[in-house]
């Protein structure tokens, strides 16, 4: 019994240290002093603005758009990879495997620059796609590291088994195999785009002018203070993600009391 | 067969933005203005400031790292004991910080830690002493530790939840108390766990220049911030791609430890 | 984790239809202009106006300090068309040839509106007026909070008082920390001169203990909160703190400072240079020029605009409009030559490492 509370009150800790500055963030959210060193009264007012600031509406847009555009390529092109790394002798696999875990393994800043010197010797301009073909390069580890393992364990006679049958590859794919690994393919595709979203560092080297992901309007805001606005936008998104994620979590056992 | 053709857009890929890329990184570290070959830009790690700056990293990344096992250890363990279903959920938790972004909660910390902050408030409403590490080589430990928590909780929480519990069992069985089932079952069971956690904690942190600036005041000067100085400010790309081979030298001995306890080539982490 | 997926795609659609609407990045009818200006130095209502008025799509780009732009101009990753960098960097782009010719006769309000004092005071980074319209200018002095500091202050050296121990905000700028620095020691801010620059790096090194952060534009935040008790700041920065804490004072010290210009240049590789031309002459109109000073409360240049102001306290503000004969030794940085800024680099590096 002492054992378990003091289990609950760890946990308990460790979940106020993960949230006081999320907590910190929607307080000044509702904060009508304009810098956030001074409590200027509750306030809403910021998520009026909020609506009709279009700069940062853009950069909302932009930071969605890379994320989902990034986190589907890369599932994509990751999922195929697989497939055919599964397939491989053990040797090409390790070299395969080795690469993909540079930009992972490899420091961020690294990563960013790399990619800065490559576009500016190929002559890319800076901006939407820049950061995009960013995104995607490091995604992909995100879902070969979590298609792979599915892929292990599925069982390959049931695959050359439906081949026999007389299924195409095709067929044989999407009807034996995909179903099996999709668990695998989706949380790959949430971790890419929640990785995405949260990228800073590798946007910051790889951005052009006009195109802002809310991170990078974050950075250049950090030093002038941040607009309350901001404040207001990630409490909206943080607050609808915990509703999703409660309502995912809780619908299945609702469900089964009825 | 045409299975082997499917790795060719991945194939493409990596030689593109990963292989040739960080070719290029090497190509400037390694050259001078000139273009002629150099190797000053990785010797001038021995200089002061750099060497400071590194050895900062290193141990600041250290001593968070320690920090972030010592806290999700027991975090991990805890978690890993409860039913399945409340796991996931309580997983995602730890993940959910993650939509809030990175650069807001590190600024959240500022307010909170800063001399008039809301801590150091809340401790001189209850007469108690303040709390005076903001723009201190502590608050960005704090801020380390508070950023890559999660990465150190997630892999050894998957290593752990494996563990077959007939073998924890039998231990128990064989005569074995808690103390010794930890250390002679459970924990060499989850190396594979820490050394990952320990990866992804560490080379983060040892890298970064926001956290640091953010929280550090911009007083102590890391490795991550000399390179992002060079790149964005100095303008010495060549020097700065030297730091990073310098840098890139220690995240590969890193790589190496877990490639060694990682037979399989894959990060359990994930 | 499958109907969270599915949720979540929801969610996103769901924000994209929302915020769709406003991502239409339709070139303007006339072509589009590059602007890389400071972080908020400009009212964005302006931009629109400009956007309405003329049919050119503003894109828009912010930097934090000079050092930080200049490579970026220089690379020429991405090519700008309009770009305000101060003094000492107009005159190393000039130097390095990053910058072309203005063409004043397309732009009346340049001509008519700015000052001639500050077109004078421009000529010594920019000789013939040729490369730049002065956009705002000011002055770098102390701030500091009544409360916590009872002495007067009157000179640089106070930055270096043991009371104010973790009290003390400096500039995270090579130039402006040496700025300071080498005033208190009543030495040029321009020197080249290496036992100077010794003596003064020693100075600063032995200050750091004392303080409390190097700091961009971050001073204002933390001087309102009353985080710290002096901090270096430039004056508009300085009027804007004052809005929001009255306990704040500014003063430039009496061994002199930095008066400097920040004005709009077209880089060589600007692609719509006419564009350029009629957004700095948009910024240069009377009415816009006032919107934007109310906005960033940076001194302008502008006489017409100076004439519109309404409110008597910024009108007569010291700040905002400092009467520049009282004070000696006040200077504005020269480019140093790319050993003068290699120098000053190491130096730097060395007091901050």
């Amino acid at each position: 019994m002492i054992k378990t509370t003091a289990q609950k009150i760890y946990t308990f800790l460790i979940f106020v240290f993960l949230y006081a500055p999320i907590v910190t963030l929607m307080v000044l959210s509702f904060n009508a002093s304009k810098t956030r060193a001074k409590w200027g009264g509750f306030s809403l007012k910021w998520y009026k603005n909020l609506f009709r600031n279009e700069a940062i509406l853009q950069a909302l847009w932009n930071t969605l758009a890379i994320a989902f555009l990034s986190a589907l390529i890369a599932t994509v092109i990751g999922t195929i990879a697989c497939i055919s790394i599964n397939s491989m002798k053990k040797r090409n696999r390790a070299v395969i495997m080795g690469i993909t875990n540079i930009p992972m393994l490899n420091a961020e800043i690294v990563t960013g620059i790399s990619l800065m010197l490559l576009f500016i010797s190929l002559g890319i301009k800076f901006g939407f796609t820049t950061i995009l073909l960013s995104h995607i390069t490091f995604n992909i580890p995100y879902v070969i590291l979590s298609v792979m393992p599915r892929m292990k364990q599925l069982n390959p006679s049931t695959y050359e088994a439906a081949l026999d049958l007389g299924a195409s590859h095709t067929v044989a794919f999407f009807k034996v195999v995909f179903p099996d690994i999709l668990p695998g393919i989706l949380s790959g595709f949430l971790m890419a785009f929640t990785m995405s979203l949260d990228d800073f560092i590798i946007t910051y080297f790889t951005k052009g002018p006009g195109v802002d992901t809310l991170s990078t309007k974050i950075y250049t805001e950090v030093r002038k203070g941040i607009k309350p606005e901001m404040y207001a936008l990630s409490t909206i998104i943080f607050v609808s993600v915990l509703v999703l994620l409660l309502l995912s979590n809780y619908s299945p056992k609702d469900k089964k009391k009825v | 067969m045409s299975k082997k053709l499917l790795s060719a857009p991945y194939l493409f890929w990596s030689v593109m933005f990963i292989l040739i890329p960080l070719g290029m990184v090497f190509y400037y570290g390694f050259t001078d203005k000139t273009g002629a070959f150099t190797l000053d830009n990785i010797i001038a790690i021995t200089t002061a400031e750099h060497s400071k700056a590194l050895w900062e990293a290193l141990k600041l990344s250290f001593i968070s790292t320690l920090i972030c096992f010592l806290l999700a250890y027991p975090l991990a363990l805890i978690l890993s004991s409860r039913n399945v279903k409340q796991n996931s959920f309580l997983i995602l938790i730890f993940i959910l910080p993650m939509w809030m972004n990175f650069l807001l909660r590190t600024l959240a910390w500022q307010t909170l830690l800063e001399k008039t902050g809301v801590i150091n408030s809340i401790l001189k409403f209850l007469n108690l002493p303040t709390l005076n590490i903001i723009n201190k080589p502590e608050a960005i430990v704090l801020g380390m530790v508070y950023n890559f928590l999660p990465f150190m909780v997630l892999p050894l929480y998957n290593v752990l939840v494996k563990i077959d519990k007939n073998v924890i069992n039998a231990a128990r069985d064989l005569g074995a108390n808690s103390v010794q089932t930890f250390f002679k079952i459970i924990f060499p069971l989850s190396l594979p766990g820490v050394f990952s956690g320990i990866t992804m904690v560490f080379v983060p942190a040892l890298t970064t220049f926001v956290i640091s600036n953010i929280l550090g005041g911009s007083k102590i000067l890391l490795i991550g911030n000399v390179i992002e100085q060079e790149f964005t400010q100095t303008g010495n790309w060549h020097l700065g791609s030297g730091l990073s081979i310098v840098l890139m030298v220690f995240i590969i001995i890193n790589m190496v430890i877990s490639a060694l306890t990682d037979k399989d080539g894959e990060a359990q982490g994930l | 984790m499958k109907k969270l997926t599915a949720l979540l795609l929801c969610g996103i659609t769901a924000v994209s239809l929302l915020t769709g609407c406003g991502s239409d990045s339709n070139a303007g009818v006339n072509g589009e202009v590059y602007v890389y200006n400071w972080g908020e130095y400009i009212d964005p209502e302006t931009l629109d106006m400009f956007e309405e008025e003329t049919g050119i799509k503003v894109i828009y780009d912010e930097f934090d300090i000079n050092e930080n732009m200049y490579p970026k101009v220089e690379a020429g990753a991405v090519a700008y068309d309009v770009v305000c960098p101060s003094d000492y960097m107009i005159q190393k782009m000039i130097d390095n040839g990053l910058l072309q010719e203005l063409n004043f006769d397309n732009m009346p309000n340049a001509k008519a509106n700015i000052g001639a004092q500050y077109y004078e005071q421009a000529a010594a980074f920019d000789p013939g007026n040729k490369y730049c319209v002065p956009y705002c200018w000011g002055t770098v002095g102390i701030l500091y909070n009544k409360t916590m500091v009872t002495e007067p202050v009157t000179s640089w050296s106070i930055l270096w008082d043991e009371k104010y121990d973790d009290n003390i905000l400096m500039q995270d700028s090579v130039r402006d920390a040496f700025m300071v620095a080498l005033k208190a020691k009543g030495y040029s801010m321009n020197t080249m001169d290496k036992s100077q620059l010794e003596e003064v790096t020693n100075d600063l090194i032995a200050q750091k203990p004392l303080v409390q952060a190097y700091v961009l534009d971050q001073v204002r935040d933390k001087m309102i909160g009353g985080e710290a008790a002096l901090g270096v700041i430039y004056s508009g920065e300085a009027i804007y703190t004052q809005r929001d804490n009255a306990d704040l004072e500014y003063v430039i010290p009496e061994e002199g400072t930095n008066v400097w210009i920040d004005g709009w240049v077209v880089p060589k590789n600007a692609p719509n240079k006419e564009n350029a031309e009629k957004f700095i002459d948009f910024m240069c109109r009377g009415d816009i020029a006032l919107m934007n000073f109310e906005y960033i409360t940076y001194s302008t240049p502008n006489t017409a605009a100076q004439a519109l102001i309404e409110d008597e306290d910024i009108k007569n503000s010291k700040i905002a409009f400092p009467d520049l004969s009282q004070y000696e030794n006040l200077e504005t940085y020269r480019y140093l030559g790319e050993e003068g800024d290699e120098l000053y680099n190491s130096l730097w590096k060395k007091v901050k490492g």
